[in-house]
């Protein structure tokens, strides 16, 4: 299957997309393909039933995800956000990103879910505004250098958010 | 063979042969096995009428086995040869179990460059978890057999779904050494949503809190039209009912002051724990009685406050994976619309509490508790096995725990995250560090935490036949794949030169090919020869249906064939009649080939009847009673 990831869901390239269709055609694909559907089936069919069935749930995994999304779409491009050329990143969001990281830090010494959880709050609303601006560099302005950098915030933001997660588990355990 | 069926419009054919399948819940305390009758879920009963199987093996001083309540009522007379919750002991070593606290022997494995799952002493020998399960699992297939009337087709067989990749595979060995064909592991909480979810026609996001005898997992599920897909999932495989009966029975030997009991004693004890806890399930004190073998008498008094107080810990901790499993999903409790209760364990008052305190509403509690999952699973094994023409249903479900290979300084890389959706396959590329390295150890994890030493070993694989160059050019590209079943395998290429390097896998828990292979030949030497016969038999009965059902068309329409085709079919007719007098060994495969021929060769007669029984039908009817 070598459909790029939008074209297996009928989808135009793009940020903004429609999330309910993402998941109506996803659901249709998996319908159709699923190992459950070839259980009695030859060794051939289930071969083929799980390749597709994997591509499908990959690549749904990846245009559901934000900024999996958006490293899809560079990608698609030709461009690898996270190749260590591709590494700069302005030194205001470099400052902040110290900030969030000492904040969290902070929070897990005084082991203070309620810091943690505000953290995420505001991590959720920096979240918001990048996919905001993502869909405008994208789809509108078609600036891919912009979007390249915006992305490699949007990752960096979640993997905060992963760890803020983490360290809340192990506050609650 | 189908497309030669072709009956007249409005004239049904002979209805399609039902496949015997069944769902198998293979619980900690107890065992069920459902099926869909006219299409309906229901759990089969035993000869008594019971439809709960305990989860208890007996080995008999005669070479006997029992299973179920006789087992169950000899455990305290007999402990160490009868063996309750050997489910806790799933893809087990010994350290991962607290030896002391049970009655039974536990044997080193001899041999320790085996796998290394815990095995039990016992008066027919030493035994593993996974045949003493086999017992558990054959009586519940003769269960079905003899209720059903037939051979099953496959079952599908539940496991918890916080239940790893060696716990999921010694329950399919279980299987396979019970004779069983698994269509599917199926998640437990998977299961209970289908029962549920087809019951009440629910749409939307639901929970499943699934405490059952020895685990505890929590799904939750977005249904609609028909997809259940888990969005997460999380648990505790060493949390159970069993838990709040070991609280009860350590107040009870602090209370009466006894010395350390024996392992009668102990068993008894927790026999009597079982029944007191039951008893507050709807009472508001459980008196406790026993004489022990040492003659001191226990006899106390367990208020419904008091036991909420011993457990409370145990039930808080049920919460911690509901809290994880909310965040992985990226929900909050205000978006659930309902939480279902599954497991016997979910009956006592202080977990109804607890779980109505967290989501502010109270959990749903109209299936019965026990069967919720056995009925979910007869449904799965229903649609599986093709039955159903309902084709609507499609469980999607996801990995429990992430999947990492050791790197440098005993870390572990994550390959797949918990709660990716199944099947999924991930790749992974590796290199030599040394000039004309032909070999590479690769060493695969299964948990959440960053330390090898943390996580769960599964397997260490060797790859072998890496052509020599120099240090770092090979590139290795190593495959992760698991199935819909939640299990791994693996695969290796040298991408330069494309050559399939060799994969030696050692399990790190779980039983050897070999060790499986002998398990079978003992329980089915004699079941061999009758199995052989059966086959044989079924070769023939689908010979000549065939060849009937061909007479039959041939009789009809023959007209839509030329000379030549009704000579070619004529000769592969008799050849496959000739074949139906031979009873040897390797008929069974002549036949069905011969079969396969006559079918293949019939193909284009069956599709010009096809063609020839439509525009039949079309023909006499004007266009607008024609719906297409």
């Amino acid at each position: 299957m070598n459909e790029n990831y939008f074209a297996l869901f009928g989808l135009d390239p793009a940020f903004n997309i429609d999330l309910t269709t993402l998941e109506d055609r996803f659901r249709k694909i998996q319908s159709e393909s699923h190992p459950d559907r070839f259980v009695s089936g030859t060794n051939a069919e289930k071969l083929q039933s799980m390749q597709t069935a994997t591509t499908a749930n990959e690549a749904y995994a990846t245009l559901k995800n934000p900024a999996q999304r958006a490293a899809y779409l560079l990608g698609l491009q030709g461009i690898n956000a996270l190749a260590e050329t591709n590494t700069t990143m302005p030194a205001s969001f470099l400052m902040q990103q110290m900030e969030w990281r000492e904040a969290l830090e902070d929070a897990k010494h005084a082991r203070n879910t309620d810091m943690l959880e505000k953290l995420l709050i505001e991590m959720r609303l920096e979240t918001k505004s990048l996919q905001s601006d993502l869909a405008h560099l994208f789809d509108k302005k078609k600036d891919l250098a912009t979007a390249s950098e915006a992305t490699r915030k949007l990752i960096f933001i979640d993997k905060v958010i992963t760890d803020i997660n983490k360290a809340i588990e192990i506050l609650e355990t | 063979m189908a497309l030669l069926q072709i009956s007249e419009p409005g004239q049904s054919a002979a209805p399609h042969q039902h496949r015997l399948a069944v769902g198998i819940d293979l619980g900690t305390t107890n065992s069920l096995v459902a099926t869909v009758r006219s299409g309906v879920s229901s759990v089969l009963l035993d000869a008594h009428g019971h439809a709960l199987l305990p989860s208890v093996v007996r080995y008999l001083p005669n070479g006997n086995i029992d299973v179920g309540y006789d087992a169950q009522s000899a455990q305290s007379i007999d402990p160490q040869n009868t063996i309750v919750s050997v489910k806790r002991f799933m893809g087990r070593g010994l350290k991962d179990i607290e030896v002391s606290n049970q009655p039974y022997h536990f044997a080193e494995r001899a041999d320790q460059t085996q796998a290394n799952m815990l095995q039990i002493e016992t008066r027919a020998g030493i035994k593993s978890p996974v045949e003493i399960s086999a017992e558990i699992l054959k009586t519940l297939k003769i269960r079905a057999e003899n209720t059903l009337g037939g051979e099953l087709v496959g079952a599908v067989i539940t496991v918890p779904a916080y239940f790893d990749e060696a716990q999921r595979q010694a329950t399919k060995d279980a299987a396979r050494i019970a004779g069983i064909n698994v269509l599917r592991l199926l998640n437990e909480p998977t299961a209970a949503a289908v029962a549920y979810g087809l019951d009440n026609a629910s749409e939307g996001i639901y929970v499943i809190y699934d405490l059952g005898g020895g685990t505890f997992d929590v799904s939750i599920l977005k249904l609609s039209k028909g997809v259940f897909e888990v969005l997460a999932t999380n648990g505790d495989s060493a949390l159970g009912g069993d838990d709040f009966d070991r609280r009860i029975f350590c107040w009870v030997l602090e209370q009466c002051k006894c010395k350390p009991v024996n392992a009668q004693d102990t068993r008894t004890l927790l026999t009597k724990a079982r029944e007191a806890k039951e008893w507050l399930t709807d009472h508001a004190n459980a008196q406790i009685t026993s004489i022990l073998s040492t003659d001191e008498v226990v006899n106390l008094s367990l208020s419904t406050q008091q036991f909420n107080e011993l457990t409370q810990n145990l039930v808080a901790k049920t919460l911690i994976p509901i809290k994880k499993a909310l965040r992985d999903a990226q929900l909050c409790i205000d978006d659930i619309n309902g939480v279902v209760m599954v497991g016997g364990a979910t009956r006592m008052p202080q977990i109804r509490l607890a779980v109505t305190d967290f989501f502010k509403q109270a959990p749903l509690t109209n299936l019965d508790p026990d069967k919720v999952v056995a009925l979910g699973a007869a449904i799965q094994a229903n649609t599986l096995a093709g039955n159903k023409s309902d084709k609507d249903l499609l469980l999607l479900d996801v990995i429990p725990l992430s999947l990492g290979l050791e790197t440098m300084g005993g870390l572990v890389e994550k390959i797949i995250p918990r709660n990716s959706t199944l099947p999924i396959a991930r790749a992974q590329e590796f290199t030599t560090f040394k000039d004309g390295q032909t070999a590479m150890s690769i060493h695969v994890l299964q948990g959440e935490r960053e330390l090898v030493t943390d996580c769960r070993s599964l397997a260490q694989f060797e790859l072998r036949g890496i052509p020599p160059m120099v240090a770092g050019a090979a590139r290795i590209r190593v495959t992760f794949t698991v199935d819909a079943d939640g299990l791994l395998s693996v695969s290796a290429r040298e991408t330069t030169s494309n050559i399939e390097t060799n994969i030696v896998v050692k399990p790190s828990y779980g039983l050897s090919e070999e060790e499986i292979l002998d398990m079978l030949k003992n329980s089915f030497n004699a079941a061999e020869t009758d199995k052989k016969a059966r086959a044989l038999a079924e070769a023939k009965l689908e010979a000549q249906s065939l060849l009937l059902a061909i007479d039959a068309a041939l009789g009809k329409d023959s007209n839509l064939l030329n000379q030549k085709e009704m000579q070619t079919i004529a000769a592969q007719m008799n050849a496959l009649r000739s074949l139906l007098d031979k009873d040897s060994e390797a008929a069974v495969e002549v036949i069905h080939s011969a079969t396969e021929q006559l079918n293949i060769a019939t193909e284009s007669f069956a599709a010009k009847r096809m063609d020839a029984s439509v525009s039949h039908a079309l023909a006499g009817k004007n266009i607008d009673a024609v719906n297409l």
